[in-house]
């Protein structure tokens, strides 16, 4: 039982996920869902008692219980009680001053990693502006390789995202060739498919496989299929580079996506024993986003975004590439409008960096929220402060495939000039070789003659 | 609007491979204007279209032809506002409409159910197009219908609440789809046998993107008539009988 009095008003919260629920900022969600503070009031009250809750108590008091669900067993199981040493003593609202002093640095951070739960990430989010969100995620460097480096301090990476509603490989090669002329994908070049069958994922694999030979693209391809449709392509011997699969932060939620550990286990090693990375091993790429356990009916009471960071607990389990939070794709009755969304990202950008993974952010917003352009340009200038390692790269920001709005090639672009940053450096090298950019990273002119047109052609 | 600025884009020749916006050009690193606007305009039909209201006086007027009793009815969001944050409020009828609903019960066939979702504007501007073919097909197979139900701030599953109010076998609904860039006036359509509350989505079947542009009218009810026909022999919708429709394509 937690509690703080406010006016001689007693605020009583049965529980650590009680009050970590009504600790947390305003969402749709967490109404939804019947888990969100009843007022203002309430939701400081709550946050002022979770200032006060020892970190240690998250290693005794389970929000989802043990004997329930593999996630907790994973959280518990894998504490490194060494690296938590340093910050045992703490209470959240220390953990917060702790995080955001200046002797807290990207080394400390990194020491600390293994000891911090996603419960206790969470926690101390909801504690924290939107700057102390930045500021802390800006001093935590994830460094992850394939065939390039991901993630290194003064670059900013992006996926390139070139859908296509029936998969039509001309289609989808136009989109490749255009983001690959305004410098996009070296995070990945990364096709949402149409269809699971596993011949169509096959073609698409060998597309871009083909493309990245033929022109000698230091990037890794991802066909997102189910990762059932991607271990049987493994076993096979397809050119998979990159193993997808979206996560939940419940077995529950995992299950209604037809995933649990053992599998994603089982692809992890299959991925990892084909050994196509040239310069790494971080062989996997997930993608999370508030209220998916919420969506599956499996939230067990916990509110979105602690659900959010407990997915991240699988995450770093697999070393990944790339964990992509797609923060504004699940819709209003989650995250309501651009302040939602913007608070969000922060939110599973700082919680995931904290916890030691590769984050990025689709930054995006389908037409039924109550968010534009405008939304994703102050979300988009956040995240590059903040030192997100990638974004997506979509053709003028429209994917005629998922139907929703995510960044463009000309954002990165934007963004890259605007705060100095560089692609990773094995793709800008590329990039300067085939005459795309300058070596001060801009642009140049394409002459509709160049090689990666006209092999299209 | 001229771009003297702009940077004529090399890779014009691959626009017609896809429909994404590629070769847009730039102006320094970023869109050109045209292409911003364009953008900005689809973007707001798309806006106006969640905010549009369900004509229901044009639509009565339109759907006289049929001789049919026309029923109006809500769900319990009572806001557009309500309805976005609140999706379980968009699947139960008000009270009112409950009521409503209990001078009609007839055991007909099939109830049609006329809702706004996502694009009023959607179903305004399709759904007479696609009833004046669809319904004299049902008509000559002798397929009863009940009254049409029009329905405002709903979602799929409040045709489940409906049919099962009119007692009805199957119900067919159309309903506004969430607006894209490209189409903001898309219709859906869910065919669900033996509709009762509780139902989800893999018991319906839906057939999607029904507008001008789209799935034309008469292609659409064909492909619905022989899916209530087939549901009706199989007694069954939904992903079982989703297998045979193959056959159509």
């Amino acid at each position: 039982m937690y509690s703080f009095t406010i006016r001689n008003k007693v605020y009583r919260f049965n529980d650590l996920k009680t009050l970590l629920a009504k600790a947390s900022p305003y969402r749709t969600g967490d109404v939804l869902a019947g888990v969100c503070a009843e007022s203002y009031e309430e939701r400081v009250a709550a946050q002022i008692a979770l200032a006060d809750v020892p970190l240690k108590t998250f290693l005794n008091e389970a929000i989802i219980p043990y004997e329930l669900d593999e996630i907790t067993r994973l959280i518990i199981n894998d504490h490194d009680t060494a690296s938590f040493s340093l910050i045992s003593h703490f209470t959240v609202g220390e953990f917060r001053d702790w995080l955001l002093s200046n002797e807290t640095d990207p080394e400390v951070l990194r020491s600390v990693e293994a000891g911090i739960t996603p419960e206790m990430a969470a926690a101390v989010s909801k504690l924290m502006r939107n700057q102390d969100l930045i500021a802390v995620a800006k001093k935590c460097v994830v460094i992850t390789a394939f065939r390039n480096t991901i993630g290194l301090k003064g670059h900013f990476s992006t996926r390139l995202q070139p859908n296509h509603p029936t998969d039509d490989p001309k289609g989808i090669a136009a989109s490749i060739i255009d983001g690959l002329l305004y410098g996009s994908g070296d995070a990945c070049i990364g096709i949402n498919p149409a269809t699971d069958s596993p011949a169509a994922v096959l073609n698409l694999l060998n597309l871009i496989d083909a493309l990245r030979q033929q022109f000698e693209i230091p990037t890794q391809s991802c066909i997102l299929s189910h990762i059932t449709t991607t271990l049987d392509l493994v076993n096979k011997g397809a050119p998979v580079d990159l193993c997808f699969q979206s996560i939940g932060g419940t077995e529950k939620t995992n299950a209604s996506f037809g995933i649990n550990l053992a599998l994603i286990d089982e692809a992890y090693q299959a991925t990892l024993s084909l050994n196509r990375g040239t310069i790494g091993k971080n062989v996997m790429y997930f993608e999370t986003g508030q209220g998916s356990e919420l969506s599956a009916n499996a939230h067990h009471g916990v509110d979105q975004q602690t659900c959010e960071a407990r997915a991240y607990a699988i995450a770093r389990k697999y070393k990944p590439l790339l964990v992509n939070t797609v923060v504004g794709f699940i819709g209003p009755e989650y995250l309501y409008d651009g302040k939602q969304i913007i608070r969000a990202a922060l939110e599973d950008h700082f919680c995931g960096k904290l916890l030691g993974l590769p984050m990025g952010v689709d930054v995006c917003y389908t037409n039924h929220a109550e968010a534009d352009q405008d939304d994703m340009d102050n979300l988009l200038t956040l995240l590059g402060v903040a030192g997100c390692n990638f974004i997506m790269g979509i053709p003028g920001s429209d994917d005629i495939m998922l139907n929703y709005q995510s960044t463009s090639f000309h954002d990165a672009l934007y963004l890259r000039k605007t705060l100095g940053l560089k692609p990773a450096p094995e793709f800008e090298r590329w990039l300067i070789k085939q005459g795309i950019t300058d070596d001060k990273g801009s642009l140049l002119q394409i002459n509709p003659s160049h090689k990666l047109i006209a092999g299209l052609l | 609007m001229k771009d003297k600025l702009s940077i004529p884009d090399p890779l014009i020749s691959l626009k017609e491979f896809t429909a994404a916006r590629i070769a847009i050009g730039r102006v320094g690193n970023s869109i050109p204007l045209k292409q911003s606007m364009e953008f900005k305009l689809a973007h707001a039909h798309a806006r106006d279209a969640v905010y549009s209201t369900l004509d229901v006086d044009g639509l009565i007027n339109k759907l006289k032809v049929f001789e049919l009793p026309v029923l109006h009815v809500h769900s319990l969001a009572t806001s557009r506002q309500k309805y976005l944050k609140r999706p379980d409020l968009g699947r139960l009828l008000s009270d009112e409409s409950k009521e409503l609903l209990t001078g009609f019960t007839t055991n007909p066939d099939v109830a049609m159910i006329i809702v706004d979702g996502l694009s009023a504007t959607a179903v305004n501007e399709n759904a007479p197009g696609l009833l004046k073919i669809l319904v004299p097909l049902l008509t000559a197979a002798k397929i009863s219908i009940a009254p049409l139900c029009l329905v405002e701030q709903g979602r799929v599953a409040i045709g489940d609440d409906i049919a099962s109010g009119l007692n009805a076998k199957l119900s067919l609904l159309l309903i506004g789809e969430r607006p894209g860039l490209s189409s903001a006036d898309s219709m859906g359509a869910y065919l669900t046998y033996n509709p009762q509350p509780g139902l989800t989505d893999e018991s319906r079947n839906c057939i999607s993107n029904i507008r001008k542009e789209g799935l034309k009218y008469k292609q659409a009810a064909e492909k619905i008539f022989y899916l209530i026909n087939e549901s009706f022999k199989r007694k069954l919708s939904g992903v079982a009988l989703k297998d045979n429709a193959g056959l159509l394509d």
